[in-house]
C-alpha cells in the first residue's frame, strides 16, 4: 500500500511542499474573508450579545435586591403594627380590669349603702309602729281600764280627770314596773 | 480518486491534491476542486455565523446557543484562557478565525462529494502558519519593543559563553520551526487522512467490483476495508476537530510566550 502511494508520489513531478501560487493567493483571500467577517461582524455581535446579557443578568439582581428590601421594610411594618396592636390590647385590657374593678366596688359599696338605708328605714318605720301601737295601745288599755273601773264602781268615770290621772299613773307604774324587771 | 478501468488496482497518489484545473488555467488565480472547495467552507461559515448571530437574544434559541458555544469555545477555552481577558480580547479575531477556517476546512474532508480536505494543499496551512508566525512577532515586539528579539534569542540568565550554542538553537526553534511544524502537522494530517480513506474505500470497490470476479471471497476483504473505511471516517472527525483546536491553541501559546518574554 505504502508502496503504491510512494510510487506514485515518484511518478509526479508535484511536490506536496512546494507551494502553488493560486494554491496561496486564494488560501489567502479566504483567510482575509474570514478573518474580517469575524473581526467586524460576529464578534462585535457577539460582544454586544454578552454586555447586554451581564446587564440584564445585573438588572435582575438589581430587581431581586430591591424586592429584597421592599419585603423586608414590609415585615418590619408589619411587625411594629403587631406589637403596637398588642400593647393596645394589653392596654385595653388592663383598663377593663380597672374599670371592672372599679365598678364592682361601686356596685358593691352602692348595695351596701342601699342595704344600710333599707335597714334605717325599717328600723324607723318599726320604731314608729312600735310608738303608734304603744300609743294606741296606751289609749285603749285606758279606755278599756276605765271602762272596767266604771263596771266596777257603776258610774262613769270617763270624762273625769281624776280618772284619767289615775289611768295614767297606774300605766306609768305598769311601765316602770316592766322594765324595773328588765 | 483511485480508479480500477484496466482492472488492475491502483492506489492513491499525490495527484489527488492537484485536481484538473477548472477557471482562470495558467493564471496565478487558477481554481481547481479543492480551491473550490475551500470557497464553500468560507460560505458555510459565513452563513452560520451571519445567520447565528442576526438577532441576538439575551435568551439564546437552539442555533444561536450552538453559535455561542461555538464561539465561546475558541474565546474562552483558547483565548482567554491563555492570554486573560485583555489580550484576549485583541488577539480574539484572528484566533476565532483560525479555530473555524481549520476547522471547516478540515470538515470537509469527510463530507460526502466534497471528500477533500481544504487544508489538505499546503496553501492554508502554510497561510495561517504565516499568519501566527507574523501574530507572536507583532505581540512580542508590541509588548517590548526593542527587548523582544534580544530576550528571544539572547535568553536572560545564560552564561555569554553558551549563547554560540543558544542563540541557534532559539533562532532556529523559535523563528522556523514554529510555522514549519504548524504547517507540516496540519497538512500531514489531512494528506495522510485523505490518502487513507481513498485507499480504504478504492480498495472496498476493488475487492466488490473486480477482484470478486475471479473469486467471491475477495468480497470479505471489501467488507473489511469498508467496515475501515467507515471508522477512519468517523477518526477523520475528531482530528477535523483536535487539528483546528491545536492550531489554534499552539497560535495562542506562542503569542502568550512573546508576550510573556522576560526582560
Amino acid at each position: 500500500m505504502l508502496n503504491a502511494v510512494l510510487a506514485a508520489g515518484e511518478e509526479t513531478a508535484k511536490n506536496p511542499l512546494i507551494p502553488e501560487w493560486y494554491d496561496i493567493i486564494w488560501s489567502s483571500v479566504c483567510f482575509v474573508v474570514i478573518l474580517f467577517f469575524f473581526w467586524r461582524l460576529v464578534l462585535p455581535r457577539m460582544k454586544k450579545l454578552l454586555d447586554e446579557r451581564s446587564a440584564a443578568i445585573e438588572g435582575n439582581m438589581e430587581k431581586a435586591d430591591e424586592a429584597q428590601r421592599e419585603a423586608e421594610a414590609a415585615l418590619q411594618q408589619y411587625t411594629a403594627q403587631l406589637a403596637e396592636a398588642r400593647a393596645e390590647a394589653a392596654k385595653i385590657r388592663e383598663q377593663a380590669r380597672v374599670d371592672a374593678q372599679r365598678i364592682g366596688a361601686e356596685v358593691t359599696a352602692q348595695a351596701q349603702s342601699e342595704a344600710e338605708r333599707t335597714k334605717a328605714n325599717a328600723q324607723v318605720a318599726i320604731e314608729a309602729e312600735r310608738q303608734a301601737a304603744l300609743v294606741s295601745l296606751r289609749s285603749e288599755v285606758g279606755s278599756l281600764a276605765i271602762d272596767l273601773a266604771s263596771g266596777v264602781v257603776g258610774e262613769s268615770l270617763s270624762d273625769d280627770a281624776k280618772a284619767t290621772a289615775l289611768v295614767d299613773r297606774f300605766l306609768a307604774d305598769l311601765e316602770a314596773d316592766t322594765s324595773g324587771k328588765k | 480518486m483511485a480508479t480500477s478501468d484496466d482492472g488492475g488496482f491502483h492506489g492513491p497518489s499525490i495527484e489527488e491534491f492537484f485536481p484538473e484545473v477548472i477557471f482562470f488555467a495558467g493564471t496565478p488565480f487558477e481554481m481547481n476542486r479543492i480551491i473550490l472547495i475551500r470557497f464553500l467552507a468560507v460560505l458555510a461559515i459565513v452563513l452560520i455565523f451571519w445567520i447565528g448571530t442576526r438577532r441576538m437574544k439575551v435568551v439564546p434559541g437552539r442555533f444561536q446557543s450552538i453559535v455561542e458555544m461555538g464561539l465561546d469555545f475558541a474565546r474562552v477555552n483558547i483565548a482567554e484562557d491563555l492570554l486573560g481577558k485583555k489580550d484576549g480580547r485583541r488577539f480574539l479575531p484572528l484566533i476565532t478565525t483560525i479555530f473555524f477556517m481549520v476547522l471547516f476546512m478540515n470538515i470537509t474532508g469527510i463530507i460526502p462529494f466534497l471528500n477533500i480536505a481544504g487544508t489538505s494543499v499546503i496553501g492554508v496551512p502554510l497561510v495561517l502558519a504565516l499568519v501566527a508566525w507574523a501574530a507572536f512577532i507583532y505581540a512580542g515586539i508590541k509588548k517590548h519593543p526593542g527587548a523582544f528579539f534580544k530576550n528571544a534569542l539572547f535568553p536572560p540568565g545564560v552564561p555569554k559563553a553558551l549563547y554560540i550554542i543558544v542563540t541557534p538553537i532559539e533562532l532556529v526553534s523559535t523563528f522556523v520551526l514554529r510555522p514549519v511544524t504548524l504547517t507540516l502537522r496540519l497538512l500531514m494530517n489531512m494528506v495522510v487522512g485523505h490518502l487513507l480513506l481513498v485507499l480504504f474505500f478504492s480498495a472496498t470497490q476493488f475487492f466488490f467490483f473486480t477482484a470478486s470476479q475471479t473469486n467471491f471471497f475477495y468480497s470479505l476483504f471489501g467488507v473489511g476495508t469498508l467496515a475501515f473505511g467507515f471508522v477512519f471516517t468517523l477518526f477523520e472527525v475528531l482530528v477535523a476537530v483536535l487539528q483546528a483546536y491545536v492550531f489554534a491553541l499552539l497560535t495562542t501559546v506562542y503569542i502568550q510566550l512573546a508576550l510573556a518574554e522576560e526582560h
